[in-house]
């Protein structure tokens, strides 16, 4: 008889979890992410019999039909990378460190941005800048008596592209600059008033140089955002006579498909997207910002005086142009005859709520399909991301570097060569999923994960160690220590993450639109075919219902009994 | 999408047996089959009809409402795209063994000849059809009919043009003054801009493409979207597209009307077929049925002002008879071997 034997035995029941569950993700992350990839690379090294070819990389380097978009592309996601800095940067300082009047207002209509799709504004800008209908250029020519031709704006331009798209890219660049703002100590800056220095020097030499990764980050998201747009390009590129290149990678599948030359004209966005990523981290990796804790005081607000206002209406002014000018025209085109005729008493007309409600009848699948999708891979995003941060922020597992990796991933492939590499992987055996809901799934998760990966890396990282440390000295397995010390502490991040992929799953076209059957279209590519048959009525009805529904959810999930309020991250 | 020959043979063995059903149904011509209470029946336990389309969205939704107050507790679910991108994704969904789709319309006969070699349809002759129609517009083996003939004229906003000032044929647009003032749609998108691209260049060859392509024109994608630019005062020129939208839009008040160019006007007769792998194979039969007898076919000349082949139908006056336009030559055996050189070819010059 040994006292040892029950002490085993206690030992052998509760078995820990914690290793099979983690590989267990670890596998399925694998799958996910080096599958389609892996289709992507033999595609684009092979002909269309199978055989080994470097000849699709030869004409995307030879044929102008290939590098002219790339160049365009460059020019585009740079120009738009820049522009998103200029504005949201002073913006989210405005915000974040001034004492700004109605500065929450200014947060929420920044969130309004980011929740409206970039089609959407895209499709709304159409109908304010086209050149001779649009809003804008009608009420220029009333004004001035300008001719027949002439206008002021002409959206069917690069540079109304690179407008377009900066408007629903900016938002990235404000919320992480102002976040970062928010978790930057008072300290350092009352240091620097203490030793007597100005307001503005404190702030040009204290509160900017802490704030420059949170701006770095801000515009390599924007610059990724902009190269991997498809909606916008295609529909206001494509009119204009260019090609970006997702829209160039999308006429390569119209029939008979040329998958392979896609595949090729996508690594480049790839091998672009993964050297900008490094280039990041080697600039911000040798600087320590440890801005995070619970010591610290509150930063401390400063005054604006006489600037107070004239601050506050540059914001609203710069807020009108992806929120109240794209929101109005896309009223105005539902209750409008024609969809560029302003609305009034007389031609008011309810046709085209009349139409979508009651005869579109494609319109309730697509509803019902991506309110699935969006809840599903909200949640299923959610979970994955939560316990991989957990994993590379306690370095739980071997290789947690990998899995880190792995869930950043994605970020280096836009969602067009993601559908394309899904849709390889997917239509054949053992996972033949084409035409289910589950491949359209898979790719938003996907798509979704590294910003919600980060989002929630980020949220881990400011809650120390030490009280999971005491929940397994007093016997909890990492698991449960996980689920019941961890998560709740986490819950804003969690459910800011929720909505943010939720928000993702309405915005998101470009995989969408490559992996959709009739049965398993979204709102987002109805909205796009509408779009191209110019049923602009009837887009502008699905458009302002997609935003109601999802501005309620976010309301919603944010109302939840037990959870605080949370602002976006991204 | 990515099919390599190995997909193709799967996808052939597939529907083998359609092909083998098929086949010996190609020398004699199937009984005509009126609409029978069995058949209204039997559709009516499958309930629905999924009905891919190139029509304009209004006239689709519109037709299919008609056909569900005349057959209740059958509905019918419209998903229109362009005939172009019709037939991808009915290769795509096919091709990967996805059964979603009952009835097919779309603007290009040369997508039947490519459907028909993969044994995809499914033999059907409504009685009326055998009756009223000429023999061009169905094929005798029924595995299409002629839906609807489509010609794709000029179209201008009568605000921003005159119609005494207006171009009247394909050389005029080349004019400068015509520049920056002209909107078309896209071949490989629509089945109509498809055919009409394939008949201006066989007529005026390549090389007027190239300088029109100079003009700066507004590219729209489908047909159905031009007339709803020039309505807009985007534009003032329609180079091609739907015309009959045009007619419509004339009728219902709008700024625009129809120009048929000189040297004659491009022409496509759109086909509808029932897929052999239907989900609701009975339903798919008697919406095929309704929409060729003679209450679809005039609600087809009535609503969307285009022209129907059923000889019974009464025209409607406000469009321009068939036979009084000067058209071009329709050849779908053509564009199922032209098609890949009119994308390029077009690419090359419109630059997308």
């Amino acid at each position: 008889m040994t006292i040892a034997l029950p002490a085993r035995r206690e030992r052998r029941l509760r078995f820990d979890m914690t290793k099979p569950v983690l590989y267990g993700f670890a596998a399925v992350l694998c799958v996910l992410i080096v599958l389609p990839l892996s289709w992507l690379f033999i595609y684009s090294l092979t002909d269309q019999k199978g055989a080994l070819t470097f000849a699709n990389f030869y004409r995307l380097f030879t044929e102008s039909s290939f590098y002219d978009p790339l160049a365009t592309t460059f020019i585009l996601a740079t120009t738009s990378a820049l522009i998103c800095c200029a504005v949201a940067a002073p913006m989210g300082w405005l915000v974040a460190r001034t004492d700004l009047p109605f500065a929450g207002t200014v947060r929420a209509l920044v969130t309004a941005s980011f929740v409206t799709p970039p089609f959407l504004g895209a499709i709304a800008w159409e109908l304010l800048a086209a050149p001779n209908s649009g809003l804008l250029n009608q009420i220029f020519r009333a004004v001035t008596g300008a001719e027949q031709d002439e206008h002021l704006f002409n959206i069917y331009t690069l540079p109304g592209l690179i407008f377009v798209i900066s408007c629903y890219t900016f938002p990235y660049v404000f919320t992480l600059v102002a976040n970062g703002l928010d978790r930057t100590p008072g300290e350092l800056e009352d240091a620097s008033s203490v030793l007597g220095a100005s307001h503005w020097y404190t702030a040009r030499r204290v509160t900017i140089p802490l704030v420059l990764p949170a701006l770095l980050a801000g515009g390599l998201v924007a610059f990724l955002q902009a190269m991997t747009l498809f909606g916008s390009p295609a529909i206001l590129a494509l009119p204009a006579g260019f090609h970006t290149m997702t829209t160039k990678i999308w006429s390569l599948f119209q029939f008979p498909p040329k998958p392979e030359l896609a595949a090729a004209a996508s690594l480049p966005l790839l091998m672009l997207t993964v050297i900008l990523l490094r280039a990041e981290h080697m600039i911000l990796g040798r600087r320590g910002y440890s801005i995070v804790g619970g010591k610290y005081g509150a930063p401390r607000l400063i005054p604006l005086e006489r600037w107070r206002w004239p601050a506050f209406s540059i914001c609203i002014a710069v807020l009108t142009l992806p929120v109240f000018l794209p929101y109005a025209a896309l009223l105005n085109a539902a209750f409008s005859p024609i969809a560029t005729t302003f609305v009034t008493f007389q031609n008011a007309t309810l046709h085209n709520v009349q139409f979508v409600l009651f005869e579109l009848s494609s319109a309730s699948l697509a509803l019902k399909n991506t309110v699935i999708l969006g809840t599903a891979a909200a949640t299923i995003g959610t979970v994955i991301a939560l316990v991989i941060s957990y994993v590379t922020a306690r370095q739980a597992v071997t290789g947690w570097r990998v899995l880190g990796f792995l869930a950043t991933a994605p970020i280096a492939i836009p969602g067009i060569v993601l559908g394309v590499g899904l849709f390889l992987s997917y239509t054949r055996p053992p996972f033949v999923l084409y035409g289910t809901l589950w491949i359209l799934m898979i790719a938003f998760v996907t798509i979704a994960l590294p910003s919600a990966f980060q989002q929630l890396q980020a949220a881990m990282r400011t809650i120390h160690p030490e009280l999971e440390d005491a929940s397994r000295i007093l016997g909890a397995t990492r698991l449960r220590s996980l689920w019941q010390i961890t998560a709740p502490l986490l819950r804003t991040g969690v459910i800011a993450t929720w909505c943010f992929i939720f928000v993702g799953v309405m915005r998101e076209l470009s995989a969408a639109i490559i992996l959709f059957t009739s049965e398993t279209k979204v709102l987002s590519v109805l909205i796009y075919d509408l779009n191209e048959s110019g049923d602009l009525g009837a887009i502008s009805v699905i458009g302002i219902g997609m935003l109601i529904i999802t501005f309620s959810v976010v309301i919603a999930v944010n109302k939840i009994p037990g959870f605080g309020t949370v602002r976006f991250r991204t | 999408m990515a099919f390599s020959r190995r997909d193709v043979l799967k996808g052939s063995t597939a529907f083998a047996v359609g092909t083998i059903f098929a086949s010996p149904l190609r020398a004699a011509v199937p009984p005509p089959d009126p609409i029978t209470p069995a058949l209204i029946e039997a559709a009516k336990k499958e309930g629905k009809v999924v009905f891919y389309t190139a029509m304009d969205l209004q006239f689709a939704e519109h037709l299919g409402k008609a056909f569900e107050q005349k057959f209740p507790g059958i509905s019918v679910r419209v998903e229109r795209s362009g005939a172009e991108r019709v037939f991808q994704r009915v290769g795509q969904e096919y091709k990967s063994n996805i059964h979603a789709v009952d009835v097919v319309n779309t603007a290009d006969q040369s997508h039947v000849i490519v459907w028909k070699r993969e044994g995809w349809l499914a033999p059907y002759l409504p009685e009326e059809v055998a009756k009223y129609y000429d023999k061009k517009y169905y094929d005798p083996d029924g595995l299409a009919l002629t839906t609807r003939v489509l010609v794709s004229a000029f179209g201008i906003n009568t605000n921003l043009l005159k119609m005494e000032d207006a171009p009247k044929s394909f050389a005029e647009l080349l004019d400068p003054k015509w520049k920056g003032k002209m909107v078309k749609a896209h071949p490989a998108y629509s089945g109509t801009i498809m055919n009409a691209t394939f008949e201006i260049a066989r007529e005026l060859g390549w090389g007027y493409f190239e300088k029109l392509a100079k003009q700066n024109v507004l590219q729209v994608q489908s047909a159905t979207d031009v007339p709803k630019r020039i309505a807009l005062g985007e534009r003032a020129i329609m180079i091609d597209g739907a015309s009959y939208l045009v007619i419509r839009g004339k009728e219902s008040g709008q700024p625009v009307d129809v120009i048929y160019p000189s040297e004659g006007t491009p022409v496509a007769t759109s086909p509808s077929v029932v897929m052999i792998g239907a989900p609701s194979p009975s339903a798919a039969r008697l919406f095929q049925n309704w929409m060729h007898a003679r209450e679809g076919q005039q609600m087809l000349v009535d609503y969307a002002r285009q022209y129907s082949p059923h000889s019974q139908t009464v025209e409607k006056p406000g469009v321009r008879k068939l036979a009084d336009i000067k058209l071009m030559d329709e050849d779908p055996e053509g564009v199922e071997k032209g098609a890949e050189e009119v994308k390029r070819r077009y690419s090359e010059y419109f630059k997308v």
